[in-house]
């Protein structure tokens, strides 16, 4: 077994036993759900429905139910989009990256942070699609012969490069989180009792795949969650720099910057950590499991997103001073407009949530309370949907001709669809914590005996 | 305690004289081309020696426990920071007195609307290029990396001596602290060492690319440091794990390096505007460059991902040492393009003088680790993850 120092922090309280964690976990799937849930969860459907009738407006009467104009042709849908596909980027990390670095404080919340990147991913492919405008051809981004009834997909596309690389990613962590579920849904299975509910007993049995628990069965588990996550740890490079290409590629002053695949990258998993804290703190306390999700592993969190933040932060300087340094005068001006222009308090938003306010996770206690952290949690949310606009609308708002230059301004469409993907996250959140073992508990146990309180004391 | 053995001081002071010879002859036979030369093996073992600062503060902020058995190896290697320093001060001191013409806006009368070199586009970058602040600036990043390295390096020998976790979690802030300056001053110590010779020309993610290359090269140094001390039968808590660790992080910043050089290339090649991708043509359309330009970033990318992605590669010794050799020398060959070419236009090659000074300083950078590795116990005490890092097992 494995040494652990003395000075490092439990990472279980509250001296449990391998029982203990079974009960805890199975709790949630087996009991009832408490009033708080039921009001989060009619409020998110609520919204998502609100959504899905925007949706279909915009469907039935096209893009131009939407802000846009035609300097401006791009602003909420695709900030929305990358939004979600950087918040996806924490569960990644969490899940592929910390497992290859050893990371025990990962268990704890591994399984939350992946089931918030499928459900992210989720809400991020929406806005492709229905900026196609014809979602029911959505198969012509696939490259298939012509006589499908599209032309072959333009290859130098980073647009196309997307669909590549998030339905990759949208696989690889779907497979990685469900072959991680195995043994927790044997666990569920086990516990069901066959004359009491002996459908979700069938259920949790068809879904955990005859696990046994073997030593057999837990070997070729090791193996494939290695080879999941060495796959997965280049995804977490490679989809966002993709999507940063999106706009990198391009000509546009305040677009083209060399600097952007891995600053968008650091800024997706900056936001998905903040995602993280944000769903963890709230679950921790509505499914009582505040002994696992503990204090450590927020400060661990923030930790990372005092590191994020402030690389992020270096970047938005040094784009700065690279406009000023490269003597084009169209980036000077790109620039100058984003910081002081009409959309200045759109930048200011971006600066203060991104790079002000996470510097107060330096005081420890700050980066070591709940309440804090939640509240910054949320500003660091905000901040980074306004990274996404600032980058996309003040760049595109005042473009070449000054004749076409204007203003973006949302239609309660935009408005609505936004806030639809954000109920639409939410029901499948929730309804994610009554029917799954939001805890990867089986993996957890592995570390009792190394990182519980009560062996910890007993040293 | 290590001692150095006469075959090791032989090679090392074998290699110097090389680089001193060399480093002569250049300036006798060609100075226009010995000081580029001297200014890329400079950049690259700078690097090395400042990436041991990192690699020590970094385990400090992560709270890492493997790495503790060796951790005077990296500690070692930064005894070689104040030399190279010193010679990058001396090349920015030389620039400014115009004893050479590395950087091009040090022109005489290029900033000066009068003068027939005259340069609109350098002349607007006067505020940040001007000899002053430069100096000012390369002296407050060589004197910031200097005194954290000296005050990391003190902390742990202090912590041999003493009880509790106090000492300890003064290295947690300290590093903390370079952290922050580190992550400012590496990114514009790039920009003014390097970027500037290639006046016109800018790039975002010149700094972070920097960073990537100096971080391949200083986990591949520590690597080969760590090895030679246990095939000479020193660090008996070093086993294959510990290589298996350092054999990871090799693999994964020769990617990270990739990554980068691919994100400035390809965001340039694609957009293709004139000004950014000059910098491109001037080696991509080159004979002299063409080459060395796919083939340094081939092998930097190549080698590591065949031969280092199976885990049994990374406990491999044998397999090791190879990939480490060809990192250093595509590192090294991608280092002398960063230079050359901008300063040197089309008649850059690579002949004794470049290779002569890059022998001498790794003779240099040997000879101070070795004799670092000297001064103190190669085993730590008191260190409160050393049980952690002694029982490894990955």
């Amino acid at each position: 077994m494995q040494k652990e120092a003395e000075i490092r922090d439990p990472l279980i309280l509250g001296n449990k036993t391998y029982h203990d964690i079974t009960v805890d976990v199975a709790r949630p799937v087996e009991g009832k759900a408490n009033k708080y849930w039921w009001i989060l969860f009619s409020l998110s459907l609520l919204l998502f429905i609100w959504g899905v009738l925007c949706i279909a407006y915009t469907i039935g009467t096209g893009i131009g139910a939407w802000g846009l104009n035609k300097t401006v042709n791009w602003a909420w849908d695709i900030t929305n989009f990358v939004w979600w596909i950087g918040i996806g980027h924490a569960g990644t990390l969490i899940s592929a990256v910390l497992l290859l670095f050893r990371q025990k404080w990962r268990m704890a919340i591994n399984r939350s942070a992946e089931a918030m990147t499928i459900f992210g991913v989720v809400q991020a492919g929406l806005f492709p699609l229905i900026h196609m405008g014809r979602p029911w051809l959505a198969y012509w981004v696939l490259p298939i012969p012509n006589q499908f009834g599209s032309l072959w997909v333009n290859f130098n596309s980073p647009l196309l490069w997307d669909v590549f690389a998030i339905s990759t990613y949208l696989s690889v962590s779907v497979v990685f989180w469900y072959i991680g579920l195995i043994p927790d849904f044997a666990m569920l299975r086990d516990r069901m009792s066959s004359t009491l509910s002996p459908m979700k007993k069938k259920l949790y049995a068809f879904l955990a795949f005859g696990w046994s628990g073997r030593a057999k069965h837990w070997q070729r588990f090791e193996e494939v969650s290695l080879v999941l996550a060495g796959l997965a740890t280049p995804l977490v490079f490679s989809v966002h720099s993709i999507v940063s290409m999106d706009f990198a590629t391009s000509v546009i002053p305040g677009w083209h910057t060399t600097i952007f695949p891995p600053y968008f990258v650091l800024g997706a998993l900056f936001s998905g950590f903040a995602m993280v804290e944000t769903l963890l703190i709230i679950m921790r306390k509505v499914v009582n499991l505040e002994a696992y999700i503990t204090i450590k592993h927020v400060e661990y969190m923030n930790v990372i997103i005092l590191l994020t933040g402030s690389l992020v932060g270096t970047a938005y300087i040094t784009e700065l001073f690279m406009a000023w340094y490269s003597g084009v005068e169209f980036e000077q001006y790109a620039f100058l407009n984003r910081a002081t222009g009409p959309y200045w308090w759109a930048y200011a938003i971006m600066m203060t949530c991104n790079v002000l306010t996470p510097q107060l996770y330096w005081f420890r206690s700050i980066r070591t309370s709940f309440v804090a952290t939640f509240i910054l949690s949320i500003f660091v949310n905000i901040g980074m949907w306004f990274e996404r606009f600032v980058i996309i609308v003040t760049s595109l708002h005042r473009d070449f001709l000054p004749t076409s230059w204007t203003m973006f301004s949302p239609t309660f469409i935009d408005i609505g669809i936004y806030l639809g993907t954000i109920g639409f996250f939410f029901t499948l959140f929730l309804m994610y914590a009554r029917t799954f073992p939001v805890i990867a508990q089986a993996e957890l146990k592995t570390i009792l005996k190394s990182s519980g309180s009560e062996f910890k004391n007993k040293k | 305690m290590f001692t150095i053995d006469q075959k090791a001081k032989k090679f090392t002071i074998s290699l110097m004289i090389i680089g001193l010879i060399a480093l002569i002859y250049g300036f006798i036979s060609n100075p226009h081309g010995a000081w580029p030369a001297l200014l890329f093996n400079t950049y690259f073992y700078l690097g090395i020696s400042i990436f041991a600062v990192f690699f020590v503060a970094l385990q400090y902020v992560a709270e890492a426990g493997w790495s503790i058995v060796l951790k005077r190896v990296p500690e070692a290697v930064m005894g070689a920071l104040p030399i190279f320093s010193l010679i990058m001060l001396f090349i920015m001191i030389a620039s400014i007195m115009h004893w050479n013409h590395i950087y091009h806006w040090l022109h005489e009368g290029i900033m000066d609307p009068a003068n027939e070199h005259y340069d609109k586009i350098i002349a607007g970058k006067e505020p940040y290029l001007n000899a002053t602040f430069f100096i000012i600036r390369t002296i407050i990043y060589l004197l910031g990396w200097n005194y954290f390295a000296k005050k990391l390096r003190s902390l742990s020998i202090l912590e041999d001596q003493s009880v509790g976790s106090k000492i300890h979690s003064m290295g947690i802030s300290t590093s903390a602290w370079f952290m922050v300056f580190f992550a400012v001053t590496s990114s514009m110590a790039s920009w003014d060492w390097i970027m500037s010779i290639d006046t016109h020309w800018f790039s975002t993610l010149f700094g972070w690319y920097v960073f990537a290359e100096w971080s391949a090269i200083g986990f591949t140094t520590i690597f080969l440091f760590t090895l030679y001390l246990k095939r000479m039968g020193y660090l008996n808590h070093v086993n294959e794990n510990h290589i298996h660790d350092l054999g990871k992080w090799i693999f994964a910043f020769s990617l990270v390096w990739t990554y980068m050089w691919f994100s400035q290339f390809m965001l340039i090649w694609y957009a293709n505007i004139p000004e950014e991708v000059a910098y491109f043509t001037a080696r991509l359309e080159v004979d002299n460059y063409k080459f060395l330009f796919w083939f340094s970033m081939l092998i930097n990318f190549l080698f590591p991902i065949i031969l280092l992605m199976s885990r049994d590669a990374k406990r491999n010794n044998t397999r090791l040492i190879f990939v480490s050799c060809v990192i250093l020398f595509g590192h090294w060959l991608n280092s002398y393009l960063l230079v050359a070419p901008g300063t040197l236009n089309t008649h850059g090659h690579i002949g004794f003088t470049e290779i002569g000074i890059g022998l001498g300083f790794a003779g240099l950078l040997i000879y101070i680790t070795l004799n670092a590795l000297t001064k103190q116990p190669l085993e730590t005490k008191n260190h409160p993850f050393l049980d952690e890092s002694k029982n490894l097992h990955t």
